[in-house]
């Protein structure tokens, strides 16, 4: 799975947590899950949570506690997928 | 600024037996049963395998939750008190706070026995199998006992007090109370006073195990809850949820709100469990003496009260609890006011019970009618000897009348009793 991929399937994850429809529009590298697309904090958890449903990874505390932006969450995703795989 | 008058000007309901207004009212008026049998309480080898629950269409609980709300909500108890709450709070045609300013004016006292039991045993289910992890954010807001009251103060934006009072099933008129006193010493404007309970057998399954429910009637659910009468063996679990808004009468006038009635005062208090009161039996001087205060404060004389709203639940104390209201009262078998209970046709609601009857009591004062009893067409002498049978009606009675007392008595001993009078634009 490329990173294009994995950004279009974490916008669908993160559909319901924002109300910022603009801002997850146009989602990328960038974006900032409380700043942009103004997750309520509680739910991260959730998101996080989801995701690892979504790909069949399991996420360890430290990496949960970066994932605060879709860069870093691709990137640790990116990683677990690689984990997995190999 | 400090002795305000206070109204109620809102009224929303999730009972077994209607879950709107216009609807609960009809069915109260008509003693429509919302007791059913519940194949889930049979399958786990219930005593009781009848109860009552709101029915609730997924498009009507849809209107009140957002779809991220609704994955992962498990509390019957907040879907109850939220669809209340906001419903009165409609119904008093007051609006939600802007997004950036909370109402300070506005608060509530929306009271729960427990919360989100569903969501508790999924919750340790998933620590006792090692997934704590896998939780989510959404356990601590659906079992805190304060949840349903956070829930609702986020949706209207309340900026008073907030709070999730508990007293058992005196919970509800505790609530009223506890919202009346709030307005009339100024400190507030607008309260939503409401109670919740859930439904299931997580929570109905301690009273079953205490035999304090009816095993007589699994096969005539609606037969089931039999306040008052010669064959009753226990009460009917219940639940759901009634709320009020509570308003100073000043506020009221001020923005030209309909007054359904006017809550004259009230009392809460204690057996103390001495006596003959215990954990779970009232002790009689103090159900006498809570009476007795409401009446003092809502600076009422008893003959002043017509229709009285009892607690009765259908287990041996009902005729105790006639006898306590005779004492306080001062009335003989002839002068006693009319009486009546909503239990026989939605059961006993436990925690929310209080305030699904406050509301049923707000519409007869309004609207001018008394509802029928139910299930008492054989009733206990133990009653009939205390006040007479005409004071205990079984149809429907239509008549204005000024001024209703209601009172809850809950485990622990506890006591609560208001006294309501109708408003006449004045």
């Amino acid at each position: 799975m490329n990173k294009e991929e994995i950004i279009s399937e974490l916008k669908t994850i993160i559909q319901p947590y924002s109300e910022e429809a603009l801002a997850l529009e146009s989602i990328d590298e960038n974006t900032d899950f409380i700043k942009d697309l103004k997750v309520n904090s509680a739910n991260l958890v959730d998101i996080v949570l989801d995701i690892e449903e979504r790909f069949k990874i399991e996420i360890d505390n430290d990496s949960m506690a970066k994932m605060l932006n879709i860069k870093s969450t691709v990137e640790i995703i990116e990683n677990k997928l690689q984990v997995n795989g190999g | 600024m400090n002795n305000q008058r206070v109204v109620i000007t809102g009224l929303g309901i999730c009972a077994p037996n209607g879950t709107t207004i216009p609807e609960f009212t009809e069915a109260i008026k008509n003693g429509t049963s919302g007791i059913a049998h519940q194949a889930d309480l049979e399958a786990l080898g219930f005593s009781c395998q009848i109860a009552g629950k709101p029915k609730l269409s997924d498009d009507r609980i849809e209107q009140y939750f957002s779809p991220l709300e609704l994955r992962s909500l498990n509390s019957t108890g907040i879907i109850y008190g939220v669809i209340a709450g906001l419903d009165a709070w409609k119904d008093a045609g007051l609006e939600r706070a802007n997004d950036d300013m909370p109402d300070w004016d506005s608060g509530t006292f929306f009271g729960t026995g427990t919360s989100g039991i569903d969501k508790f045993r999924w919750a340790i289910n998933k620590i006792d199998d090692m997934e704590i992890r896998k939780l989510g954010s959404t356990v601590v807001v659906q079992t805190m006992a304060s949840g349903v009251s956070a829930l609702i103060s986020g949706k209207l934006g309340l900026g008073n007090q907030v709070s999730t009072n508990s007293s058992a099933c005196a919970t509800g008129v505790e609530s009223l109370l506890l919202a009346y006193e709030r307005i009339k010493s100024g400190k507030a404007k607008h309260m939503l006073a409401g109670s919740t309970s859930d439904s299931g057998p997580y929570i109905w399954g301690g009273f079953d195990a205490m035999k304090v429910c009816t095993f007589k009637h699994n096969h005539e659910p609606e037969k089931g809850s039999r306040p008052l009468s010669l064959t009753a063996s226990g009460f009917v679990p219940g639940s759901g949820a009634g709320a009020l808004v509570l308003e100073s009468l000043e506020s009221a006038q001020a923005r030209k709100a309909k007054i359904y009635a006017e809550v004259l005062g009230g009392e809460v208090n204690s057996g103390g469990q001495r006596g003959l009161g215990t954990m779970t039996a009232p002790n009689p001087l103090a159900v006498q003496r809570c009476i007795k205060k409401a009446i003092e404060n809502a600076g009422i004389t008893a003959s002043e009260i017509e229709v009285v709203n009892g607690h009765l639940t259908a287990t041996t104390k009902d005729a105790l609890e006639i006898e306590n209201w005779k004492i306080a009262l001062g009335s003989t078998a002839d002068n006693f006011p009319y009486i009546n209970t909503l239990k026989g046709m939605i059961g006993h609601c436990i925690s929310a019970a209080g305030s699904i009857e406050c509301v049923a009591s707000v519409l007869q004062l309004a609207k001018g009618f008394i509802f029928p009893n139910v299930n008492c067409e054989d009733l206990n002498p133990d009653v009939t000897t205390l006040i007479n049978e005409n004071r205990i009606p079984q149809m429907l009675v239509n008549k204005q009348f000024n001024i209703l007392a209601k009172a809850s008595f809950g485990f622990g001993d506890v006591n609560a009793c208001i006294i309501l009078k109708k408003y006449n634009n004045e």
